[in-house]
């Protein structure tokens, strides 16, 4: 019996080990299946689903997935081999009680499937609240600075509470209604054992069984209720579960909007660093309205073209459309005299320097930073491309230097400070084109100006696009496209301009004063 | 990851490297919730009866059986029958009981799912208010998406730990003590033998909960790398897909899931190996118990039918142990979860009021600083002796370099943080002399970060002023020129935020957080590149309005455009966080010094 018992617990540490590992490999597996999604992503992708949503999709979801899984494996190994063990031998025993045990199963069936019934609906709004909290706390997370100006802490922790109030109302509905299973199960249990009992006792009158048999047939009966409790210990987290692989499956099934191209076009020589847009019209999935018509305009080798007009002039959207981040919806990009949607995607990255409007670092280290458009980027390479966006004086200022800690969004660098890693980042990439979008507002005047001086001595081959609010930062510019809602209102030289382009006499007069003016 | 020290001292994953102290943590969730002792008394007695009235049943079962079997005795002895109206008794009784014992184990259910609930709900409550109290230096030094998890995740842990193992340690224990009592009255040697395998059991937990707790930790650690990472990636799509990075990030991303696997199923495992190993030395348990029997019921001490019903009682015995062996798993991740969460709400917080707070009431605005000092960090002083004086009323303009030192300012005039010497008064009152949400209701904002929430513009303009009625938002809306492209939008005023605040653009956010500091009506403004994201043509309009708001106000302006703020009442020209310059705008232009040449610098040509 000692041997028996050894196998036995040989054979289960076996179970719980394969099960183990199971369930991890299918939790890594989906992580990284799940992530290599989104990273494919276009833009449009990652607006539709939000990434608060998902991140939520890519860590939660998949932990909830990951846990069924390790209890499935552990228990459906099991179960049905004590419960067909448990039928055989009734069979084998006496037949004529099997009602019961029909029975038996039939009541714990009804019982999972009315509590199904009644958690389901709520389990599916309880991922939906959990994402409301989310959302709350990382608005309240981001807005600290925000929240403390106006004192609106008090409010803030209303808006939470009622987040927080609403899922725990949902939680407890749906913890409560699980609460019922477990002694529902029991009170089954025990009254199938009195069944039989009450039943064998009439039967062994008769003399159709013994008192043993009846005792074995209890045993066995139990052995297979238990079997049947273990799988639908299974289904109380299946259906949370079930939310959470159908959201993770929604991820998993977007097809990313943009693709490489089977058989990508090589550069034509003699366009290199040239971007054209032809008559390129743009408007966002699902969106009436054309954030951009008809652009066209060429930006030849070593010039630099920029971009003014109000707010919302759809200038971001039109140099977004050069990396592709978006694709045209009319009309063609060209970039060294290939089409965009014709070029190997990565090495038309490759040939861009782009800078966005918001500064976004990652950790690690200034350094791992400045690499990160070119991994085998020299010590010296850095500095360089650091000292030309002007952020040397104060990387050389911090203790570590190149070595000094980035955080996690590069919350311990100022917004100035950030940008310009984020410029100089570009430059140590050392593309063929440079695009700032909006790069520069985070600058003061005057390294604005020390920036881009030094910029156009040390990257006289580089195409440059610039997004600009400020006129000073174009006024050099070869040429200067100016939006309105969308549409090329004027194309021409800072002198041009002035004399022919009202919306850009307009900005003028905003920015300069007449003397300025006239001074040009 | 770098592990190198970050600015504050630590970096921001140090939490998940912290030496783990369970007891500590247990001890601590035990004083949280010793806080619903009365429910947790009534839930136990309902726990208690719930599992006694089980314990006593398979005996009273067994009387039934006995009947059965004398009445068949007798029969075939022809001295009577079954007594079928004595068994029904019977059965009708022990089933009375077992529906009683349900009900108990599911109004013990319910209680401690409320408690566990009521923990959640109140854990998550103290956070958000904890978020409020944290000085800003604490989010500074580390990433949102850590005290985010600490939110979800962790309290999520914690709760349904507790939710499960306290009532599967109340019923576990009950039904030892019980089952205990039972094997007494059978026989005391054979008990003694049984609870021989008690010390083995022990060791062998002991053992196993010290290995799986540490994997358990690593789980939780890489958890929380791995979500890090996530927040990050996602965050920055944009410019990982520009720099070609996604094949690198795929493969950092990828060596951190993979410790987080090994960790994963390795914490699994061991939680998993106690059950195979506690129902083998049960056995060991039962065969020692088979072989005394066997000799005690040679010698005549006891009946056969005791040895039966003790080897059913062994079963029972060993079966809470293994259940409680499977709790101690449980309450590994809940107290590695709780000491997260608690160790959040711990952090020191900055002191919120003030002794003998002064009022703001009738307050006129007058700001005097008064030989400030402050560095982030003591060891390294930003802002060296400023002394300024600004009348109630004037415009002050602060201009200077990025990373002069400029925002600073503000940080301090908002009690961000605080002063390192010296002091800034208003109306003479030092500033830590108000009561620290008071202060800043006397200051209104406006930051170059425009932050909204996922609401409607309404809802977002009104954050300035809760108690301001529609006609009073829109009216600041058309202030700032934002009414017009409210209006565009398809449902005006209603037009609901999405969750990224995308569906508007940078520029059109500055206009609706302007607007919102507009319906604020502050005595004190504060314009951090307020208008750094709108169009000029908007700015000039905008600057009108401000104007018209700043009348009769103190007003502090930060602006890259040195044209918006020609008209300043007082200029201080920041250089490497101190005042180089000060004096208006014609004077400062006449000293030619710094603030000329930056001026100058404007339209300068790129040579």
């Amino acid at each position: 019996m000692l041997g028996m018992a050894l196998v036995i617990m040989i054979a289960s540490i076996t179970v719980t080990f394969l099960s183990a590992k199971v369930a991890a490999t299918l939790g890594r597996n989906l992580r990284d299946q799940i992530f290599g999604k989104v990273i494919s992503f276009s833009s449009g992708e990652m607006d539709k689903f939000s990434t608060a949503s998902l991140i939520t999709r890519s860590t939660n979801d998949i932990q909830q997935v990951q846990m069924l899984f390790a209890m499935i494996f552990r228990i459906v190994l099991y179960a049905p081999i004590l419960g067909i063990g448990g039928v055989i031998k009734v069979l084998e025993t006496e037949a004529s009680m099997t009602w019961i045990l029909a029975l038996a199963v039939g009541l714990i069936l009804l019982l999972v499937l009315v509590l199904m019934a009644v958690a389901m609906p709520k389990f599916k709004k309880l991922q939906t609240m959990i994402d409301r909290l989310n959302l709350v706390s990382r608005e309240i997370l981001t807005g600290i600075p925000v929240i403390r100006a106006f004192s609106r802490e008090k409010h803030e922790e209303e808006r939470f509470e009622e987040a927080n109030r609403r899922l725990t109302r949902t939680n407890l509905f749906v913890n409560r209604t699980m609460t019922f299973m477990m002694p529902a199960m029991m009170l089954i249990m025990n009254g199938i054992t009195v069944l039989i009992v009450y039943n064998g006792s009439y039967a062994i009158d008769d003399g159709k069984i013994q008192v043993g048999s009846m005792m074995a047939f209890i045993q066995y009966a139990m052995q297979i209720i238990m079997s049947f409790l273990m799988i639908t210990m299974i289904s109380i987290m299946l259906p949370r579960a079930s939310v959470s692989a159908k959201r993770i499956n929604e991820v998993l099934e977007t097809e990313p909007q943009i693709h490489n191209p089977k058989e990508p076009e090589q550069a034509q020589k003699g366009h290199e660093g040239e971007v054209v847009f032809d008559h390129v019209s743009f408007a966002y999935p699902g969106a009436e309205e054309n954030v951009l018509t008809d652009i066209s305009f060429t930006a030849k080798k070593g010039e630099t073209v920029a971009f003014i007009g109000s707010t919302g002039s759809g200038k971001s959207t039109l140099v977004n459309l050069i990396p592709r981040l978006f694709d045209v919806t009319e009309g063609r990009v060209l970039v060294d005299g290939v089409d965009v949607r014709s070029m190997d995607i990565h090495d038309l990255r490759s040939k861009l320097g782009y800078v966005p409007q918001k500064g976004v670092l990652f950790s690690g280290t200034i350094a791992s930073n400045l690499r990160y458009g070119k991994d085998d980027a020299t010590q010296e390479e850095i500095e360089d491309a650091a000292r030309i966006a002007q952020a040397a004086d104060f990387i050389e200022e911090k203790e570590e230097k190149y070595e000094s800690p980035i955080a996690q969004g590069g919350t311990n660098v100022s917004g100035g400070q950030k940008q310009r890693l984020s410029i100089a980042r570009a430059i140590a990439k050392k593309p063929e084109i440079f695009i700032f979008d909006d790069s520069f507002s985070a600058l003061d005047f005057k390294t604005d100006l020390t920036l881009r001086q030094t910029l156009k001595k040390e990257t006289k081959d580089a195409t440059t696009l610039i997004v600009a609010q400020r006129i000073s930062t174009i006024i050099h510019a070869d040429k200067i496209l100016v939006l309105d809602e969308g549409r090329v209102a004027g194309m021409g030289t800072h002198g041009e301009l002035l004399k022919s382009c009202e919306v850009y006499q307009q900005i003028a007069r905003s920015q300069l004063s007449e003397e300025e003016l006239a001074h040009e | 990851m770098s592990n190198k020290r970050g600015p504050m001292g630590h970096g921001g994953r140090m939490s998940g490297e912290k030496a783990k102290d369970f007891k500590g943590a247990m001890k601590k969730i035990i004083k949280y919730i010793s806080r619903y002792k009365f429910r947790l008394i009534l839930m136990l007695i309902f726990a208690v009866a719930g599992t006694v009235f089980n314990i006593v049943g398979p005996k009273i079962l067994g009387k039934a059986t006995t009947e059965l079997f004398n009445g068949l005795v007798a029969k075939i002895s022809g001295t009577g029958g079954i007594d079928f109206g004595r068994i029904g008794e019977i059965l009708a009784f022990l089933m009375c009981l077992y529906a009683v014992s349900a009900v108990c184990s599911f109004v013990q259910g319910m209680i401690m799912t409320g408690i566990s609930n009521d923990v959640g709900y109140s854990l998550r409550k103290e956070i958000s208010g904890k978020m409020n109290r944290l000085p800003l230096k604490y989010y500074e030094s580390r990433p949102y998406g850590e005290i985010l998890s600490r939110i979800t995740n962790d309290i999520d842990t914690l709760q349904m730990g507790l939710n499960q193992s306290i009532t599967q340690l109340i019923t576990s224990v009950t039904m030892l003590i019980g089952v205990f009592v039972m094997m007494l009255s059978i026989n005391v040697w054979m008990t003694v033998v049984a609870l021989l395998i008690l010390p083995v059991s022990m060791l062998i937990i002991g053992k196993v909960m010290k290995r799986s707790q540490k994997y358990f930790q690593a789980q939780q650690r890489y958890l929380g790398e791995v979500n890090g990472q996530v927040e990050e990636i996602y965050s920055g799509h944009n410019v990982v897909k520009v720099f070609n990075k996604e094949k690198d990030v795929t493969e950092t991303f990828e060596q951190t899931n993979q410790k987080l696997y090994e960790s994963a199923w390795r914490s699994q495992f061991f939680s998993g190996m106690m059950m195979p190993i506690m129902q083998f030395v049960g056995n060991i348990g039962y065969v020692m118990v088979a072989l005394l029997g066997g000799f005690l019921s040679i010698k005549g001490i006891i009946e056969v039918g005791d040895i039966q019903s003790f080897f059913q009682y062994i079963r029972n015995f060993t079966q809470p142990i293994q259940q409680i062996a499977q709790v101690s798993n449980m309450l590994q991740s809940s107290a590695a979860a709780s000491e997260r969460v608690f160790e959040f709400l711990e952090e020191e917080e900055e002191d919120q009021l003030a002794e003998h707070p002064v009022s703001i009431q009738g307050l006129e605005g007058n700001v005097e600083f008064d030989h400030v000092s402050f560095g982030y960090d003591p060891d390294q002083i930003i802002i060296h002796d400023f002394s300024a004086k600004v009348r109630s009323g004037q415009k002050i303009a602060i201009v200077g370099p990025t990373g002069a030192g400029k925002t600073t300012m503000v940080k301090l005039l908002m009690r961000f943080y605080d002063v390192n010497s010296g002091s800034i008064r208003v109306d003479g009152h030092d500033l830590r002399e108000f009561n620290r949400s008071e202060l800043r209701e006397m200051f209104g904002m406006v930051l170059q970060d425009t932050w909204l929430y996922n609401g409607t513009i309404m809802e977002n303009i009104r954050y300035g002023r809760l108690d301001a009625t529609d006609e009073e938002v829109i009216a600041a809306a058309k202030a700032a020129h934002a009414h017009r492209f409210i209006m565009t939008q398809p449902e005006g005023y209603n037009t609901v935020l999405n969750e990224e605040t995308s569906n508007i653009s940078q520029g059109q956010k500055q206009l609706l957080t302007i607007a919102r500091a507009i319906l604020a009506d502050n005595r004190i403004l504060i314009l951090d590149e307020a208008t750094s994201s709108v169009d000029t043509r908007t700015e000039v309009q905008i600057q009108k309005a401000m104007d018209n708001l700043m009348k009769g106000r103190t007003s502090f302006v930060i602006a890259h455009r040195l044209s918006t703020i020609r008209d300043s009442d007082l200029i201080l020209v920041m250089k490497d966080g101190d005042i180089i310059e000060q004096g208006n705008h014609e004077e400062l232009l006449a000293k030619k010094g710094f603030y000329a040449n930056l001026y100058n610098s404007q339209f300068e040509k790129v040579s």
